[in-house]
């Protein structure tokens, strides 16, 4: 297949995969649950006449179809409906997207590249004393719940050491400017950085030893080493550029685990990004809201996959053949 | 795997039984005896099997173990609210005056419940669609593996946060929530194991013989696809039991009238700022009882698989 074609091929996969989120977001929320009950259940005793004119406002008396070529339209032009307290669902998401890029941004970076370096320090002498800590550390930070982990960071950094803000963004009332605006900022990350790049480091370092040690065992790594590359060349040159492509495809699949992960995490840390939307949706049983996060979650993975996989068939030609 | 191994240890037998079903049944013992003595060896594997034997034995006696009274705030009006770990509470109690250490002892019942029935859900489903994807091929596998594929990408919490909020809160919720979004990628390894059975040459010797579909599928792909997909499906089990976790902690896991989680401890917990006023014997034991149990399964699967796994055998 041409790099053309394939490159098309994944577009196309991925606008029908969005499309796809579209219905089921649709039916989900319509065909699953009673719209009218559900908001009956959310804005509490309403007359049946009151119940009857917010039905017909948000168009819920129309037939089906016709709601859904409305629901199809009011999407494409970003109108994700109103929130519990009346404000549009696309202005609270747009308030939020940019801590969370900030954070899980952040943290997936450095979880990926110490989970990594970890991983290949393992593989290479797999074995020994290293990797056999580093392994038991990592199977114990994989088994563990992120918000229990970061319970416990904020009981030691916050309350018993007061190092660290327990929450937030930034101080209350700040008027800090500039560069102290930006400390302040820090200094509030860091705690939940700390807590997402440790939770996360361990999916990138388990799956980068066993690639590693699985094409430790391959000819080409003999052949190497036959021929009298040094031990440091083979490990760079032939052993590890080998194992980070099946590492790649995980750590882009990973990414709907991590935006789990920031939805709890943001939640204690009373970080004001999607994750923190989510729960408060949750808690003022608010779908209209839970409709539109979850359709950018979705969107925000399914894009990052199709990043991936054209990036992949660049590094690896050989998928495009396949 | 089992039906397979011609290199299996000679079997204790004297004379070899003729029946071609008790060869094979004499076959799969010698392979599971085979399994077992390399599974005994790794010590990562007997310790997450004693950690799972030690909470089995936990969830079966927690009625032995703690009144079940000790769950309701109303049974024991006379309890200290929020003390500390004493000789009376070895763990303290909650702001309801409950013991903690009675709470975290129940709690095992709904995480093992929870986690082994929505991964049975889990695999039933994966293994159906991967069965039919793989062995029938043609329009079948490719709707099969698009819709496989589109449950891989839509992001697995915030699906199952959609789920619980929209379905009534309970212990089948949530088992039914887990279950019904974690089976891709059971889905995904089978059909590419299936793929590979299907042509082999006893698969299509059978076929030759006149087996039907339903033959084949149970009597030569099904047993070979089970020892490889056995380790991925222990490995399901712990992240079924951390997704109930979640669940519970955002206040979506089962109605906490009626089985108190371990997620609902600490969401309880949570709720009431018990990290900020120092209450630690409320948290940790709860999160120490999961991490116990979902390193339990994770050690058991990463043995499994250095055992079943033929890439990473014989180096």
């Amino acid at each position: 297949m041409s790099t053309r074609k394939y490159l098309f091929a994944k577009i196309f996969q991925a606008v029908l995969t969005l499309l796809f989120v579209l219905v089921f977001n649709f039916f989900l929320f319509r065909g699953l649950g009673d719209p009218t009950q559900l908001l009956a259940k959310q804005r509490g005793n309403l007359t049946p006449a009151a119940l009857e004119q917010l039905r017909s406002q948000l168009g819920l008396d129309l037939p089906l179809p016709q709601q859904f070529v409305n629901y199809l339209k009011q999407s494409a032009q970003g109108n994700l409906g109103l929130t519990f307290d009346n404000q549009p669902v696309s202005t609270e998401i747009a308030h939020a997207i940019w801590p969370t890029v900030l954070l899980i941004g952040t943290s997936t970076i450095a979880s990926i590249v110490l989970g990594i370096w970890i991983g290949i320090r393992q593989g290479w002498k797999w074995g020994s004393t290293f990797d056999k800590g580093a392994l038991g550390f990592t199977l114990i930070l994989y088994s563990m719940p992120e918000f229990w982990f970061g319970l416990l960071m904020i009981m030691l950094f916050s309350v018993t050491w007061n190092i660290f803000p327990s929450g937030g963004m930034q101080s209350a009332a700040s008027t800090l400017t500039g560069t102290a605006h930006i400390a302040d900022v820090l200094n509030h990350l860091a705690l939940p950085f700390f807590v997402l790049t440790v939770s996360y480091l361990a999916e990138y370092s388990l799956i980068m030893r066993s690639s590693l040690m699985e094409v430790l065992g391959d000819d080409f790594i003999l052949v190497a080493r036959a021929k009298g590359v040094r031990e440091r060349n083979v490990r760079r040159r032939h052993a590890v550029p080998n194992a980070l492509l099946p590492v790649m495809t995980v750590t882009i699949l990973s990414l709907g685990y991590i935006l789990g992960g920031a939805i709890v995490i943001e939640t204690i840390f009373s970080w004001p990004g999607l994750g923190r939307l989510t729960y408060t949706a949750i808690g003022n049983q608010d779908y209209a809201l839970l409709e539109g996060l979850f359709l950018v979650f979705s969107a925000a993975v399914i894009v990052s996959n199709l990043v991936a996989d054209l990036l992949y068939s660049y590094l690896d030609p050989r998928v495009r053949a396949a | 795997m089992a039906t397979t191994t011609t290199d299996a240890a000679p079997s204790p037998v004297k004379e070899p039984p003729v029946n071609p079903k008790k060869i094979a049944r004499q076959r799969r013992k010698d392979s599971v005896s085979r399994i077992w003595r390399q599974y005994r060896r790794s010590f990562m594997g007997m310790a997450g099997l004693g950690i799972l034997v030690f909470f089995v034995i936990i969830a079966i006696f927690a009625p032995v173990l703690a009144d079940k009274c000790d769950l309701s705030p109303i049974c024991h009006p006379n309890n200290p609210s929020l003390s500390p770990p004493s000789s009376q509470f070895w763990f303290g109690t909650d702001f309801q005056g409950r013991s903690v250490l009675s709470l975290t002892i129940w709690g095992a019942r709904v995480s093992l419940i929870v986690g082994l029935a929505a991964t049975l859900i889990t695999v039933v489903i994966g293994t159906g669609i991967g069965l039919v994807a793989g062995y029938y091929g043609g329009w079948r596998e490719t709707g099969l593996m698009r819709l496989t594929d589109w449950f891989l990408v839509i992001p697995f919490l915030p699906l199952a946060i959609v789920l619980s909020v929209i379905l009534k809160p309970s212990l089948l919720t949530v088992i039914f929530v887990i279950g019904i979004t974690s089976w891709p990628s059971t889905a995904r390894v089978i059909r590419a194991q299936v793929l590979s059975l299907k042509t082999r040459g006893y698969v299509e010797r059978s076929r030759a013989l006149g087996s039907r579909d339903f033959r084949l599928v149970t009597r030569h792909i099904l047993p070979n696809v089970g020892p490889l997909i056995f380790a991925n499906t222990v490995l399901i089990v712990a992240i079924a039991i951390l997704t109930e976790t979640t669940l519970s902690f955002l206040g979506l896991g089962p109605d906490p009238t009626v089985n108190i989680s371990w997620g609902t401890i600490l969401e309880q917990a949570f709720g009431q700022g018990a990290a900020y006023s120092g209450y630690w014997w409320w948290i940790v034991p709860p999160g120490v009882a999961i991490v116990l149990l979902v390193l339990s399964f994770t050690m058991i699967g990463y043995a499994l698989d250095d055992i079943l796994n033929p890439k990473l055998r014989g180096r």
